[in-house]
């Protein structure tokens, strides 16, 4: 099974990367862009083929060593 | 007194603190990542640098590490311990340091002199040391530390803040914060003190005519304290 993850700044979290890309889509006359939020995206293959039990296992790696929970916020968003 | 350094793939500051902890009369070992025991060691030193090629979040899968297991049950049961840059950042991933280190504030990776001020003598790193402020160097990418408000309190509460970016004079402004650090933090210890995590290098400043001696200080006062 393969599980999809996306891993992202916390709201209040400040993010450099993302305002310095900002900056560049505006450079580049995107004028209408008001924020750009960098993240991560994982695709997990997985030796399960209980969608629950994957995702549970996904859930604990994120928490233990994908996401840091002080500034990130994890979701799921596929798994097939 | 021996020390170990502990050496990750992609670190770079590891034989600058051995050459530090040697000149001032420590006998140190360098232990590799993949090893699972710590030599016999009265101070443990997690060295800056780029550990495995700072994937993931800076600092993180050092935390996951071999040889990081002995690390923690080495200072959970009081040993010292010093995470110096990525050291720092390894120490809060592993979670014995309250935060995080962020990427700079101002998306630029800084390289140069600045000034410390101590802020808590009571503890082995910095009791007896002659000067508040001292003169050491950073260079880092992600030294912006950030915590939760429940975390800052805890931090406040027990005292743990070691160090503060400042002037010259030991001004804490947000002027002299080079990287957006909350409060102007450079430093911190976990509440019995026995692990210190900083962004500034020491060991770089320990010779008067390559750099500064302020590092010189540091060391010499923590062999002594640990006499």
């Amino acid at each position: 099974m393969k599980i999809s993850v996306v891993v992202t700044l916390k709201k209040a979290v400040l993010d450099p990367q993302g305002t310095t890309i900002m900056k560049a889509l505006k450079g580049m006359n995107f004028n209408n862009v008001h924020e750009v939020r960098q993240g991560k995206f994982f695709e997990i293959e997985i030796e399960e083929k209980d969608k629950k039990k994957a995702e549970d296992q996904v859930s604990q790696m994120c928490d233990k060593l994908l996401a840091n929970l002080v500034i990130e916020d994890y979701k799921i968003i596929g798994s097939q | 007194m021996n020390s170990s350094v502990i050496i990750f793939p992609g670190s770079n500051c590891d034989r600058d603190m051995d050459v530090a902890l040697k000149k001032f009369g420590f006998k140190n070992k360098m232990v590799w990542h993949e090893d699972t025991k710590l030599p016999k060691s009265d101070l443990v030193v997690l060295p800056g640098g780029f550990s495995y090629g700072d994937y993931l979040r800076c600092g993180s899968m050092a935390s996951k590490s071999k040889i990081i297991k002995s690390v923690i049950d080495f200072a959970k049961s009081g040993g010292l311990l010093m995470g110096i840059c990525n050291g720092f950042q390894i120490l809060t991933e592993t979670e014995l340091l309250p935060g995080v280190l962020l990427r700079n504030k101002f998306s630029e990776f800084i390289c140069k002199n600045v000034f410390v001020k101590i802020n808590n003598n009571e503890n082995k790193y910095f009791k007896k040391i002659t000067k508040q402020t001292l003169k050491l160097h950073i260079a880092h990418n992600e030294g912006n530390y950030f915590c939760t408000k429940n975390q800052m309190k805890e931090i406040e509460d027990n005292n743990q803040i070691a160090l503060f970016y400042c002037n010259k004079k030991g001004e804490v402004k947000d002027e002299y914060n080079p990287n957006g650090s909350s409060k102007n933090i450079a430093g911190i210890f976990n509440k019995e003190k026995n692990i210190l995590g900083m962004m500034p290098h020491p060991e770089r400043m320990i010779d008067e005519y390559l750099s500064g001696e302020d590092g010189s200080l540091f060391f010499e006062n923590l062999l002594n304290n640990l006499k």
